[in-house]
């Protein structure tokens, strides 16, 4: 379980969180959906510990994120991330790129990281481009080879930071159809996502941010269909 | 009265004693060069967080490498520090100047490799559980290296040119000794003339190994 409490985040005077309180059960998918600059991203990077927080805490199966003991490489083993943009590593081919972390973080043999690569490349429909580079592959094989190599570390969680945003139209699509086998599969995600139809289909529940705050969450019905506060329905009415 | 007769027979005959002193040039290039690179490596990295007084001695070496005649560098570590007492071999100011030239130069270049990798490379290491050590050696610096390694190549020419300023701190590096034997026999055309050709063949097939290494170290 994912518990945020009372979260409040400053990049220097600007008030980026002001109060999340927030909890991800085990199985669940939450989509975070808002406009630009109202924090969804900033607390993924909280919640891994990218970003250090200035009041409140993060949990993530009862692992303080933000406390001085806490052994941050070991926690993000259990949260795989995946970016806007997709940072896959241009000096290794597609395999190299999902077999390194295991190999040297989680400590498996050269054989078993490989096996692992194999398997997750193959997961997100990768399977013929395992000795491409980068550089040959399209933004939204980048992307998958990206989130191919976050489930490589067997995480328990996946951090969804707009993973489609930088990808063109026609891209899209496949990315979205990984992340929904995810979900499927039972797989624990927060997405933060401008991709509606993703969150209204896939999610669990919905929340919405504005302005550093959860203005409201709930399930995807409820969100889309009745939603409560005039923020959400003016944000909605804006992106349909 | 305006003739000049060529001589060449006593620049041959000198051939081995020049081809050993451009055996004498690459090998002080080369280890200033390999100093340079551990150096200006340490300085690019001393620079990074811009406060201190690591980074105030690293800006200003660097700020003096560059901004300096190289031979000024040369005559620092010769009769700058002779001055003050220390007393260096015309083997060692060479080798002090060229390296302290080199490092300056090739903390720019890794500064700008650095600078020139996405921030968000960093992130995703670290996001995958790495730790600062690991991000960097398997992420950052093999990056890096492919950014610099041309302009890396072309200082290091630079350097195995650079090194004929030995000549005037006394070092019998390539052009100490063609300035030796010129002055010995007044063949002074001669001799810088079939020097020339000798750093040109220097250069080149240092070009020739660089770029078949790269074809090997790079595979993207």
């Amino acid at each position: 379980m994912i518990k945020v409490d009372g979260l409040h985040k400053y990049f220097d005077d600007l008030h980026v969180l002001r109060g999340i309180d927030l909890e991800v059960q085990k199985g669940e998918v939450l989509s975070v959906i808002g406009a630009s600059g109202s924090g969804k991203s900033t607390l993924l990077y909280c919640v891994n510990g990218i970003e250090q927080i200035q009041e409140g805490s993060v949990y993530v199966d009862d692992v303080d994120v933000h406390a001085k003991t806490t052994d941050l490489n070991k926690l993000r083993q259990r949260l795989g991330m995946v970016f806007q943009q997709w940072n896959s590593f241009p000096h290794l081919t597609a395999m190299e790129n999902v077999a390194l972390a295991p190999q040297i973080v989680r400590g498996l043999t050269k054989e078993e990281a490989k096996d692992v690569a194999i398997k997750q490349l193959e997961h997100v429909g990768l399977g013929d481009k395992f000795d491409v580079f980068p550089n040959a592959l399209s933004g939204g094989q980048q992307q998958r080879l990206a989130i191919a190599r976050a489930l490589a570390m067997d995480p328990q969680y996946m951090l969804f930071d707009e993973a489609t945003s930088a990808l063109d139209p026609e891209l899209v699509g496949e990315v979205l159809d990984t992340m929904r086998v995810l979900a499927e599969e039972g797989m624990t995600m927060i997405c933060v996502t401008h991709e509606m139809g993703f969150a209204r289909d896939v999610s669990d529940r919905v929340a919405y941010f504005h302005e550093g705050i959860v203005e409201e969450i709930g399930p995807p019905d409820q969100i889309f269909a009745e939603p409560e506060s005039e923020h959400t329905k003016k944000f909605l009415a804006k992106v349909r | 009265m305006f003739e000049y007769n060529f001589h060449w027979r006593p620049v041959f005959k000198s051939l081995p004693d020049l081809l050993e002193a451009a055996l004498t040039t690459l090998q002080v290039a080369s280890l200033a060069m390999t100093a340079g690179i551990l150096l200006g490596f340490i300085l690019a990295v001393s620079r990074m967080r811009e406060t201190g007084l690591i980074y105030w001695f690293a800006t200003t070496w660097v700020e003096l490498a560059r901004n300096t005649p190289a031979l000024f560098q040369l005559f620092f570590f010769g009769f700058g520090l002779g001055a003050l007492g220390f007393h260096l071999s015309p083997y060692l100011i060479v080798l002090a100047g060229l390296t302290f030239n080199t490092a300056g130069y090739l903390a720019e270049n890794f500064r700008g490799g650095f600078e020139a990798i996405p921030s968000t490379q960093l992130r995703a290491a670290r996001s995958l559980g790495m730790n600062p050590w690991q991000a960097y050696t398997r992420i950052l610096i093999p990056q890096v290296m492919r950014i610099v390694y041309y302009p890396m190549t072309n200082q290091f020419v630079w350097v195995v040119l650079m090194s004929s300023l030995g000549m005037l701190v006394g070092y019998r590096e390539l052009t100490g000794e063609t300035q030796f034997f010129a002055s010995k026999t007044y063949r002074i055309f001669e001799y810088f003339a079939v020097t020339a050709v000798i750093y040109y063949v220097m250069v080149k097939v240092i070009l020739v190994l660089s770029k078949f290494c790269a074809s090997r170290f790079f595979r993207y």
